[in-house]
């Protein structure tokens, strides 16, 4: 896996996205995601210079989601992204094991930080459920564990649709959260389908 | 002795500012109130950045208590308390912040005006941290009808 094409990709799909996923914010959210997501990944992008290895990679461009994004995007996929990186440590390579590790490390950062339960209508429906079924999978191999990993948070985040939130501006809506996709979830499944684009089938 | 520090931190920059303005009141003149309000631009927003050089200036040896109103602020205030411990350890390149120093900064599990005056008149006193912080979270339960 190549940390870098990772970013990039995720950030080319968060700008082709921006104004939908802005769209989903302003039905429930403050409208402000695809707009505040997109402007933390062109920083992080820009923060990550030559030769970093991978678990570096990933921390640098957290450290620029957190500061650069300026709503609760910035400092919860900052989180996973640190996170994630610390776990890979100094490693050169990242096979489908480090990934496994990685990927649970950023769905705890994102639990603790957020205390957000998978039912909340959050970013989580989607992280939660991509990383269990990327650990199912990963015996199979890394490409295999990514495309699952990317259909659970697909689902994850269609299942978000009939909950009612309970974390963020949304929660104060009631019921009528009901009925849409949440944001953050649909940016998160943006995460994973990098992750398979920059994943070649023979990994 | 120096008095706790505290900063405010919300997602607008006026909102930060008046209730650092009333805080600093309530607090006689003693204590630094200071606000970590909107984005770096001056947009709705939060910003680490922001929080950092507030925490920077509150801080006058005794510590900081940090409020916070909701949403993206919490989170801020919860990430940068997560960078200070990692400051421990002088990583990447951000000495100089209160970390380094070892004076502790916590966040206030308070309403962030109520939270905020009561604060500021606790730590007018002289009074260490925790009970700065104690102050600020017993401040929920002020009725008001």
């Amino acid at each position: 896996m190549d940390a870098r094409e990772w970013i990039e990709r995720f950030a080319e799909l968060v700008e082709a996205e921006a104004d939908h996923l802005t769209r989903l914010d302003a039905a429930i959210g403050d409208g402000d995601h695809g707009t505040n997501l997109n402007r933390g990944l062109r920083a992080a992008m820009a923060s990550l210079h030559a030769d970093l290895p991978p678990g570096k990679v990933l921390t640098t461009a957290g450290r620029a989601l957190i500061s650069k994004t300026g709503g609760a995007s910035g400092p919860l996929y900052g989180t996973a992204l640190r996170r994630a990186g610390k776990a890979l440590g100094d490693t050169p390579e990242v096979g489908a094991g480090e990934l496994a590790t990685a990927l649970r490390a950023a769905l705890e950062g994102v639990r603790e930080l957020g205390r957000a339960e998978e039912g909340d209508k959050t970013m989580i429906d989607a992280l939660a459920p991509a990383v269990a079924a990327y650990a199912a999978t990963a015996a199979e191999g890394m490409p295999a564990a990514v495309r699952a990993a990317l259909d659970a948070a697909e689902k994850g985040a269609e299942a978000t649709i009939p909950l009612q939130a309970r974390k963020g501006r949304a929660s104060y809506l009631g019921a009528r959260s009901v009925g849409h996709l949440d944001p953050g979830a649909a940016s998160t499944v943006l995460l994973f389908r990098a992750l398979a684009d920059v994943t070649p089938a023979g990994a | 002795m120096a008095n706790v520090g505290i900063v405010l931190i919300s997602h607008s920059r006026a909102l930060a500012e008046g209730a650092a303005e009333l805080a600093r009141q309530m607090g006689v003149g003693q204590v630094a109130v200071e606000p970590a309000g909107g984005a770096a631009d001056g947009g709705l927003g939060t910003s680490i950045d922001l929080l950092e050089s507030a925490v920077r200036t509150a801080d006058k040896g005794a510590g900081v208590v940090l409020i916070a109103d909701l949403g993206s602020s919490v989170l801020t205030a919860k990430t940068y308390l997560e960078e200070l411990e990692e400051l421990e350890e002088p990583e990447d390149g951000r000495a100089g912040g209160p970390g380094d120093q070892r004076t502790r900064v916590a966040l206030a599990d308070a309403p962030f005006v109520e939270g905020a005056v009561a604060a500021a008149v606790v730590a007018s006193t002289g009074a260490p941290v925790e009970a700065v912080l104690a102050a600020a979270e017993e401040a929920r339960h002020a009725r008001k009808s």
